[in-house]
């Protein structure tokens, strides 16, 4: 039978903001990597954007060899411990498990997050990771998200010289910022940037590429490819009446204060939040989730307001069931209409309207449309937005030569090219919104693109 | 870390930095600034470039002590370092030849309409400044102000200084010979009156915003202002604004929204 991952009781865990997760117990990591069939022709690898050699370190669980196994997952993924705890295994890899059509597949997340888990005792017993630099060309990476982090390991592990560029004063972008402690611990974070320093990579914080540096001088100062891996940060907004009033912040606005600057240990911490105690979140991502579950543990009354059902919700189905049993209030089939304010210019309340499904969109969802004369109205103090984000467009606005779609991500080639030979692109800022290890696997192709670039034109 | 080089004050709660930091001065423009973290648990503030030197690879920066952040990044001394420095950001003051301009500035504002006066002078117009503070022993940047504007008009509050009143006295005599734009920075009923003073003599009208931000580079939404009915980025979008056009009472509303937890960290 699958192991089931051991989690904070729902009630101790919205009372601190440790991690939900506490991971397999090296007797059920046994026993669950013993599960697995082996397979000749493995079908998980298919699923997963990074091609790790799942079974290959499956087996090496399965012979107590732990640090060996995350050397294995290393050898395709940089950042294990990461993608352990946030990968949407039950699309990607597990949806392959062979298992599946007998029984319930393998752990597979747990089972990589366990193999990643053993670094730390391992590190600090001196195994480094430095490669040698061979001599060969400087190459700039923008942004230290997944994409940036991942590309700037694959490159440096092939010789290159990386310096990889960082705007805020902490890297990890999105990890850092976005994905909240209680679900990737900010020490686990730093631990991976960290391995990915070991590699040679210079990472350059508080260096904003477009008002800093911009992309021709990176050239000028000798860098011979550029990869742009800056991310959707731009928050999107309903775009009602009202929404300027004080206390409702754009999911990134509430996790960036949370997250990176540590606003829930405030006054310790100096950048302070200011919600109040009836909080209502809008959205239906994992994002909502987050912010969400970082109110319920600031201790707040919080609704989630979604416009279509729980079936379309594009979170993953671990978080919303976290959510539930945290005790999250849900308001479905609920489209926001307009915000009301007190004297103040507080935000007091929201007028909703209810919606009903018709017929399938083109994402394959049923579409909501709102039911005439529905509306009514929802007492609350803060209200977080949480409904996309867009690619951040200072980077290609300061760069004239960089051409974007209309949806204001990066115009890139089969090789991820961009208009710009030589400055190549991948991860949110290409797609739009998608998962970490998508960006992975764009930081991972870059890489090799850039490689074969550098090769052909030198 | 940015090492602070020259630490002075200007007057009895306005501290002017000079640090190092040659990337930020190679590229630094008037109008724009910078975000600042004093420390490891500092939060991230924005500040406007007061001046710089490229040459030498520095950037100034000017502050008035008003709250917690403020008072710990005042702690630091000649030689100390600044954890944190991102920039230069927003745009730059679109800088043209338009006969004359009228430069205001209010209280630390004056700090900030300096650079941009010096900008306006360079391209060939008539600069008159008018900078205002509550009173003389608050008063900043005369001397420098004085080099780079043709005329220099002075108010305090109280009249110990100059003339007794608000700089927008003066402006509305200013006015009559109808100036091609008038810039202006300072607290925002400062701005508001400006706005609401020339708007009635329909001369342009530029105001540098200062929204609360945490990022600084588009991310968070926390600086939003709203200009001609539509929501804008002050970190991006601006600082700078038509000042016709901006809803200076939502943005007093929103630079209120941290005062309480402001006050109870002290």
């Amino acid at each position: 039978m699958r192991q089931a991952v051991r989690r904070q009781d729902p009630k101790e865990r919205i009372a601190n903001f440790n991690e939900v997760s506490l991971g397999l117990s090296d007797q059920q990591a046994m026993l669950e990597a013993r599960r697995c069939l082996q397979c000749k022709n493995p079908q998980c690898v298919k699923g997963c954007p990074v091609n790790i050699d799942i079974p290959g370190f499956i087996k090496l669980i399965s012979e107590g060899k732990r640090f060996k196994a995350l050397l294995k997952i290393k050898e395709k993924n940089n950042l294990p411990a990461v993608c352990g705890r946030v990968c949407p295994q039950e699309d990607q890899c597990e949806k392959f498990c062979i298992l599946n059509k007998k029984d319930t597949p393998i752990n597979i997340g747990a089972l990589e997050r366990y193999a990643s888990d053993s670094e730390i005792i391992e590190d600090e017993q001196g195994q480094g990771h430095q490669e040698k630099l061979n001599g060969q060309a400087k190459i700039a990476v923008v942004g230290s998200g997944p994409a940036g982090l991942t590309c700037s390991a694959d490159l440096a592990k092939m010789g290159y010289e990386v310096v990889l560029f960082e705007s805020l004063h902490i890297a990890g972008g999105v990890l850092s910022y976005g994905i909240p402690e209680f679900r990737l611990p900010k020490k686990i974070v730093s631990q991976e940037v960290d391995y990915i320093r070991s590699l040679g990579v210079k990472i350059n914080t508080g260096c904003l590429i477009g008002k800093t540096l911009e992309i021709k001088e990176l050239f000028d100062q000798g860098f011979r490819a550029v990869f742009i891996a800056s991310g959707a940060g731009l928050p999107q907004f309903l775009g009602i009446e009202g929404e300027n009033l004080d206390r409702i912040y754009s999911a990134n606005e509430f996790l960036t204060r949370l997250n990176l600057m540590k606003a829930y240990l405030f006054p310790a911490y100096d950048t302070p939040l200011n919600i109040g105690e009836k909080c209502v979140v809008i959205g239906g991502g994992n994002v909502a989730f987050d912010c969400a579950r970082w109110a319920i543990r600031l201790k707040k009354k919080v609704t989630l307001i979604y416009r279509r059902t729980e079936k379309e919700m594009p979170a993953r189905k671990e978080e919303i069931e976290n959510a539930k049993e945290e005790g999250l209030i849900f308001s479905l089939l609920t489209q926001p209409v307009k915000f009301l304010g007190d004297e103040r210019g507080y935000v007091k309340a929201m007028e909703c309207i209810k919606m009903e499904l018709g017929e399938p969109d083109s994402s394959g969802r049923r579409r909501p449309r709102p039911i005439k004369g529905s509306n009514f109205t929802l007492d609350l103090d803060t209200a977080i937005i949480a409904i996309g984000q867009r690619p951040n467009p200072l980077l290609s606005k300061a760069t004239k030569d960089l051409k974007t779609n209309d949806n204001g991500t990066v115009k890139v080639d089969k090789e991820l090219m961009t208009s710009i030979p030589g400055v190549f692109a991948g991860g949110d800022i290409i797609t739009g919104s998608d998962t970490v290890i998508a960006a992975m696997g764009a930081g991972k192709k870059a890489a090799l693109s850039i490689h074969h670039f550098l090769r052909d034109t030198s | 870390m940015f090492k602070i080089l020259h630490k002075r004050k200007l007057a009895s709660d306005v501290i002017c930095m000079e640090l190092e930091a040659p990337q930020i001065a190679k590229k630094a423009r008037a109008g724009q600034f910078v975000v600042v973290i004093g420390d490891e648990k500092g939060e991230r503030i924005p500040l406007t470039l007061a001046g710089w030197d490229r040459q030498r690879g520095t950037i100034t920066i000017i502050f008035q002590i008003i709250g917690y952040t403020t008072k710990k990044l005042d702690r630091l001394q000649e030689g100390q370092f600044i954890f944190h420095i991102l920039g230069p950001l927003g745009e730059a003051t679109e800088v043209k030849k338009v006969g004359s301009v009228v430069c205001l500035g209010g209280g630390v504002g004056i700090a900030e309409v300096y650079p941009v006066s010096s900008a306006f002078k360079q391209a060939g117009n008539k600069v008159i400044g008018i900078i205002g503070s509550r009173n003389k022993a608050l008063l900043i940047l005369e001397k420098e102000m004085k080099q780079v504007c043709d005329e220099l008009h002075i108010t305090t509050d109280d009249g110990s200084y100059g003339k007794k009143g608000f700089v927008t006295d003066i402006l509305k005599d200013l006015l009559v010979d109808k100036p091609g734009l008038v810039y202006a920075i300072g607290p925002v009923p400062m701005m508001k009156a400006v706005a609401k003073l020339t708007k009635s003599h329909a001369v342009p009208t530029l105001v540098s915003l200062n929204p609360i931000m945490v990022d600084a580079t588009g991310m968070c939404g926390s600086c939003r202002c709203t200009v001609d009915g539509k929501s804008v980025f002050g970190c991006v979008d601006g600082p700078e604004f038509d000042a016709h056009k901006v809803d200076f009472d939502e943005l007093e509303k929103r630079l209120n929204l941290f005062k309480e937890q402001e006050k109870a960290k002290g």
